[in-house]
């Protein structure tokens, strides 16, 4: 009776712990290959591969550091365009909005997580290309042009949509997971932020500092989807390897050249260095995350010495 | 590499399972005699003709072909493998790419094929001209105004806009790339110098869109702008497209007849070597921005019974298959040119021993 309680209780234990080992082990498998598949590349090129800003499969000279920036620019302003948006929603959502309308209008942002990333592509190629070439490009050319971040040609593609189609496509990320959060802050804190005198805005403010660590969860979350999302930014962001300033200026990410020229590449180092690019882009992906980690623990540690301190 | 032969592994591990779901199928559905199956990889730009001609096929001899259009890059890594018993690229494998492979390679041009300058000017009433020095002097960003003096010598007595010119690429790797940058490199010193010829280069100017839909996407969208993109593509979407001057002087206006015109103007260098890129013919009437795609098979054939189907296959393709060609808006191998691939199909052998004797 009792070795086949522990036999099974064994087994239990074994298959989950089986499964956790299996996302590590994949994880692993993926640095391992990456790691050998850009060793050609890794010894022609050495560190001088992430500050080159050549690109060039006929002479076999390559070097990431336009990508990389397309890549961290084009996220961080994906960023800058959807926490606000989304935390103002999620805020209303959660806390403003009488429930019934909250729920159905977080059914329907939640909805847009699910369309699939061509499809947001398309519509940044074929609606918001040529609204921007047509009437927000020029004007901001015409009155903020002084700004070399708004200087240039209205192409319609290129960082700027890039990173508008970037930022809707993580709203609901940040929309659904922050109201949820918002949600589960318990009710008890607001109504003793009201009871101690404070505006309604106040209490507010309360269950956000609250729940603080979990929109931070969300935020990053949203920043993994924009950091490796592909085919919507090939198609909206001009693919150019050069840096400009401009954000009217085309440009490309790691993930865009990788899916761009993987499929024809025929010689051993254009794709080894290909898949230095792949490689590059993981590692850009665990710093911005542990980053993002770091900021959460000090976030809380701090909301944490504020309540010892109160 | 390893990553490549890794993905290799899986993916025919999924053949190997597939196989398997078949085999288990098998004996229910297959009523006939046991089929030959052939297995192929690699260009996406030929696919629609090639799965009508395997299609054509099937139902005339029963030989059942099965192909990847994973792209070219990935066919010649299956045929340097051994995973496929024939590639298919849009460029042709250079001396040093031939080297590399375990045996003697043997090249078939199937089709050809034309890239043409689709433009956005709605004022411009009749086709736009452009010669070789316009279209690299515009990719090289030396001529960024319509209403250039070396534009408008090619047009004379054409009224072109004062706006500036916005020049559209292919952002992905592709044998349209390829065909474009050959081009310019034969007819353009400093092109061949700066950026050469290959299936993606570094562009000196210009957006990239992805795909001919990417490419004639924007050229649509943006007054001023020029890209280049296949001819069937253009053709289906009714884009706008320039006639370029060729190499004796006229300007032509691509199509099916002037791109295999191109093939027959090159066909005596392609009796010498059937790789030689068919850009900037010297025949009058050719078309000058046009390429041949290729299947690529192994000389000395290992299976008998799958040697002699692709052999017979390829004959077919050369001959019969070449009918449906212009329905698919691909232009058809020139006589001269299809003298060449009888020649290299007698080359063909199983164990030594050749394969197509009676021909």
């Amino acid at each position: 009776m009792k070795a086949a309680r522990i036999t099974a209780d064994g087994l239990y234990r074994a298959a989950l712990g089986g499964a956790a080992a299996l996302v590590f082990v994949v994880v692993a498998l993926i640095v391992f290959e990456a790691a050998r598949g850009s060793g050609l590349s890794i010894r022609t090129f050495g560190l001088g591969f992430l500050t080159s800003t050549a690109w060039d499969p006929v002479s076999e000279k390559f070097g990431a550091l336009p990508y990389i920036y397309g890549t961290v620019v084009s996220s961080a302003l994906a960023l800058l365009l959807a926490v606000p948006l989304g935390i103002g929603s999620a805020v209303y959502l959660a806390e403003i909005a009488p429930r019934r309308v909250g729920a159905i209008v977080s059914f329907v942002i939640e909805l847009l997580a699910a369309i699939p990333s061509i499809v947001y592509g398309v519509w940044g190629f074929f609606v918001l290309a040529p609204w921007l070439r047509t009437a927000i490009e020029p004007w901001l050319i015409a009155h903020v042009g002084f700004v070399p971040l708004f200087r240039g040609y209205p192409f319609g593609i290129g960082m700027l949509n890039a990173a508008i189609v970037l930022s809707i496509m993580v709203v609901p990320t940040i929309v659904s997971i922050s109201r949820e959060v918002l949600l589960s802050t318990p009710r008890s804190l607001r109504e003793a932020a009201l009871a101690l005198g404070a505006t309604p805005a106040e209490a507010i403010g309360v269950a956000l500092d609250a729940a603080r660590p979990g929109i931070l969860g969300a935020v990053i979350l949203a920043l993994g989807r924009a950091l490796g999302e592909t085919m919507a930014v090939t198609m909206v962001i001009g693919n150019t390897n050069r840096i400009s300033a401009s954000l009217l200026d085309p440009a490309a990410t790691m993930a865009s050249i990788i899916a761009n020229e993987f499929t024809e590449a025929t010689t051993p180092l254009y794709i080894s260095s290909l898949i230095e690019i792949a490689l590059v882009l993981f590692a850009i992906t665990i710093v911005v995350n542990g980053a993002a980690r770091v900021l959460v623990y000090w976030a809380t540690g701090g909301r944490r010495s504020a309540a010892a301190l109160a | 590499m390893n990553i490549r032969r890794k993905t290799l592994h899986l993916m025919a591990l999924g053949l190997a399972a597939a196989g398997l779901m078949l085999g288990a199928l098998g004996p229910a559905v297959q009523a006939g005699p046991a089929t030959t199956t052939l297995t192929g990889a690699g260009a996406t730009f030929p696919y629609p003709i090639y799965s009508k001609w395997f299609d054509m096929y099937h139902q005339k001899t029963g030989i059942e072909i099965n192909y990847q259009s994973i792209g070219s890059g990935g066919g010649i890594q299956q045929v340097k493998a051994g995973t496929v018993d024939f590639g298919a690229s849009d460029a042709a494998l250079s001396d040093a790419r031939l080297k590399e492979m375990p045996r003697r390679v043997l090249h078939f041009p199937t089709v050809a094929g034309a890239v043409v300058m689709a433009y956005n000017l709605p004022s411009l009433k009749q086709p736009l001209r452009l010669t070789s020095d316009v279209i690299a002097g515009i990719y090289m960003g030396q001529i960024t105004t319509w209403n250039d003096k070396r534009v408008a010598a090619a047009n004379p007595g054409v009224a072109l806009p004062a706006a500036p010119i916005l020049p559209v690429h292919r952002s992905d790797g592709s044998g349209t790339t390829n065909i474009f940058t050959t081009y310019l490199s034969a007819v353009s010193g400093p092109w061949k110098e700066m950026v050469g010829a290959n299936t993606s280069v570094s562009w000196p100017v210009g957006i990239g869109g992805k795909g001919n839909e990417g490419v004639s996407g924007l050229v649509r969208q943006t007054q001023g702008s020029i890209g280049y993109i296949e001819l069937a593509y253009a053709k289906q979407n009714r884009l706008p497209v320039a006639h370029v001057r060729n190499k004796s002087g006229s300007f032509v206006e691509p199509t099916l007849a002037s791109t295999t015109a191109a093939a027959e103007g090159a066909s005596p260098l392609l009796a010498k070597d059937v790789r030689t890129p068919i850009v900037n013919s010297s025949a009058p009437t050719a078309y000058p921005i046009c390429g041949l795609t290729f299947l690529l098979v192994y000389q000395d054939q290992k299976d008998p019974a799958k040697g002699h189907a692709l052999a017979t296959f390829i004959d077919w393709a050369i001959h019969e298959g070449q009918d449906v060609a212009a329905s698919l808006d691909y232009a058809r191998l020139p006589e001269a040119v299809v003298k060449v691939n009888e020649m290299t199909l007698r080359k063909l052998t199983v164990a030594g021993k050749p394969l197509l004797a009676d021909r």
